[in-house]
């Protein structure tokens, strides 16, 4: 009877692993609070202004300068975040030296810091009298106030994206493909550049990505750094916030509805990339 | 054209891997190395790779020194274990993988190397997968293409790492056959590790045998298994039953054994061990026998019979079930032994790695 009752009840597939509604309908009620719900709303409010209104804000020149600064940092933060993500990524995993158990956990330090100190540190460096700024500004580099700040800013707040993506995936890699190569001749560039480096472009890809749409939307660090110049060194988001504060709740949602954009775009077409990348790779 | 090693160590840590290995590879050879895990046989390969480097000791290929040149300088093919194929490339990258590496003064033009690939594939007889990645191939065509990959460059050393390891038993079969061939027909000196006797045995020219790091015996396989030259050999190749015996001129003598169909062995008189194959031994029906049938097992086609004596010493045979229709449990019998081997008891272990002298008359054409 039992197993009648069982096989009968409503014909649903039996799981070897409990829990599944449970853990799924937890899951879907937070995205649903804490994620949707407020880009929901964002967008709702940016329908609410109408597309004529909204392209009238989005292109004013502050905006435009504002966003333009934001995207250019951002990618100047990526640029140097992916390859020094990746160098660090490389001599966690593959050397063992003292101090390295402590590199690692240093590497957690920009998620762990809150962004607003450590953007007045990076301004104390940096500026005229700082440790680096003594040594930088009789070059003729200022870094304080300019898009560099703003680009420095970006990279310390979201190089561990790119380090911890990149490091499993390297920690994991079959070392015996990189020795095949080698005994077919590869020269140790070859190896990295044609066995190495294709393995871990789809986590390097992702890690670049969610680094880069992390530095899109850095408030805290970037602000005092900037100096937040209107037309010259104001990011978007700090723009958003000046509106808020002006009242603009339209201007505030047009600027940050594009900011979500931008960064989802990014998303999705990062995504693409990577399954594009992996696809054959999945073992049968 | 030769491969020479000569007193090659290796040691990791405090484990001493490899303990004075000497061995010669004329060219054009198939070299099983054959021992239990542990035994130090991978890491040799590794180091003829170029992919670990010894302690002390000489190798050399054709005179120049290898331990001098790096991996890629060496020119030799390498089969992983696991294939190591490259999982982001179809096979017919993975196998082009050797020739797109070469400089550029030495690469062959893309047709050249296409043709070089489907001269391969064909050859393989794997001509329908090269637009497959490795995740869509089974182990065995996987095996192909890293055997394939490695031939490429037309390696002067083929070296395999439990090559069929990871696969089953039939396509085992097949691909050991299969890789007989690929090397009778391309004649390339190759060397493989194994921990399977029967794959040692019927694939290589001559069997290394190897035990915590030191060569026990290096020989033609009928040699080695009709001869084992160390206790551990005999162990090792089945002659799992070990009796002490008395030596007399030249002739071993046991209560109970009647050793006279073993020929005479130049050991001085005093005590001996016997070491033999279950299926060489014939329990025989003698009324005075000290032996009596205790167990008789049937596996189908053999039966599996102990005998035991007063003394409570266990001895396991394996008859044919039709020639093993007049034992019973309980009756008395005498054993013949039809082979063995004996050594004097006391003697080191693996004491003469010495290469037995052979004639390859019996050897496969």
């Amino acid at each position: 009877m039992m197993a009648m009752a069982v096989a009968s009840g409503g014909g649903r597939q039996r799981r070897v692993l409990p829990g599944f509604g449970l853990t799924m309908g937890l899951t879907l009620t937070y995205v649903g609070i804490v994620v949707l719900l407020p880009v929901i709303a964002l967008a709702l409010k940016g329908a609410e202004i109408g597309p004529v209104r909204f392209w009238d804000i989005v292109t004013a020149p502050r905006t435009l300068a504002a966003l333009r600064l934001t995207v250019t940092a951002a990618a100047l933060a990526t640029v140097f975040n992916a390859f020094y993500g990746l160098l660090m990524a490389w001599i966690l995993v593959r050397y063992r030296f003292p101090g390295r158990r402590l590199l690692d956990a240093m590497m957690d330090i920009p998620f762990a810091l809150p962004t607003a100190v450590a953007g007045l540190a990076l301004t104390a460096l940096f500026s005229e009298n700082g440790w680096y700024g003594q040594v930088l500004a009789p070059a003729g580099i200022s870094v304080v106030y300019t898009i560099w700040g703003v680009a420095v800013a970006m990279s310390f707040t979201s190089i561990p994206f790119v380090v911890r993506t990149v490091q499993p995936i390297l920690e994991d890699l079959d070392t015996s493909q990189e020795e095949a190569a080698r005994t077919l001749g590869a020269t140790p560039f070859q190896v990295f550049s044609k066995v190495i480096f294709p393995a871990i472009l789809p986590s390097f890809l992702v890690g670049a990505t969610i680094a880069f749409a992390r530095s899109l939307g850095e408030f805290g660090a970037v602000i005092f750094i900037a100096g937040n110049l209107p037309m010259k060194t104001e990011i978007a988001s700090l723009l958003a916030v000046i509106r808020l504060e002006e009242y603009d709740y339209n201007g505030a949602a047009a600027i940050a509805l594009t900011l979500v954009a931008i960064a989802m775009a990014l998303l999705v077409l990062s995504n693409w990339l990577q399954s594009r990348l992996t696809r054959r790779r999945v073992p049968a | 054209m030769s491969l020479a090693i000569s007193h090659l160590a290796r040691r990791f840590g405090a484990t001493e891997v490899l303990r004075g290995i000497e061995l010669e590879v004329p060219q054009g050879e198939l070299i099983a190395l054959l021992g239990p895990s542990g035994s130090g046989k991978t890491t040799l390969l590794r180091i003829i790779a170029g992919l670990d480097w010894p302690d002390a000791g000489r190798l050399s290929f054709d005179g120049t020194d290898w331990l001098a040149k790096s991996a890629a300088e060496r020119r030799i093919g390498f089969v992983f274990q696991h294939y190591a194929l490259f999982p982001h490339m179809t096979m017919r990258d993975n196998i082009a993988f050797g020739l797109t590496v070469l400089p550029r003064a030495e690469r062959p033009g893309k047709t050249q190397i296409a043709a070089v690939v489907d001269g391969l594939l064909q050859f393989l007889q794997i001509g329908g997968l090269a637009d497959r990645y490795p995740a869509e191939l089974s182990g065995g065509q996987r095996q192909r293409v890293a055997l394939g990959r490695a031939m490429a460059t037309q390696p002067r050393v083929l070296l395999l790492d439990e090559p069929f390891g990871a696969l089953d038993a039939q396509v085992r079969r097949d691909l050991r056959r299969w890789l007989r061939g690929v090397h009778d027909s391309a004649g390339t000196t190759t060397i493989f590790v194994t921990h399977d006797q029967e794959e040692a045995f019927e694939l290589a020219d001559r069997v290394v045998v190897m035990n915590g790091g030191i060569i026990e015996q290096i020989g033609h396989p009928d040699q080695i298994y009709d001869h084992p030259a160390t206790p551990f050999v005999a162990r090792f190749l089945g002659l799992t039953v070990e009796l002490p015996v008395t030596m007399h001129t030249g002739r071993a003598c046991a209560a109970g054994l009647d050793l006279t169909g073993l020929p005479r062995r130049a050991i001085a008189d005093g005590a001996a061990t016997l070491f033999l194959r279950p299926a060489d031994i014939r329990p025989v029906p003698e009324a005075t026998a000290p032996f009596h049938v205790t167990e008789i097992a049937s596996t189908g086609a053999l039966l599996r019979i102990v005998a035991q004596d007063a003394a409570g010493c266990r001895i396991e045979s394996e008859v044919p079930r039709r020639d093993g229709r007049d034992l019973a449990v309980g009756q008395a019998v005498s054993l013949r032994a039809a082979a063995g081997q004996i050594f004097p008891t006391g003697a080191p272990i693996g004491a003469v790695p010495a290469e037995t002298p052979y004639t390859l008359k019996e050897a496969r054409p």
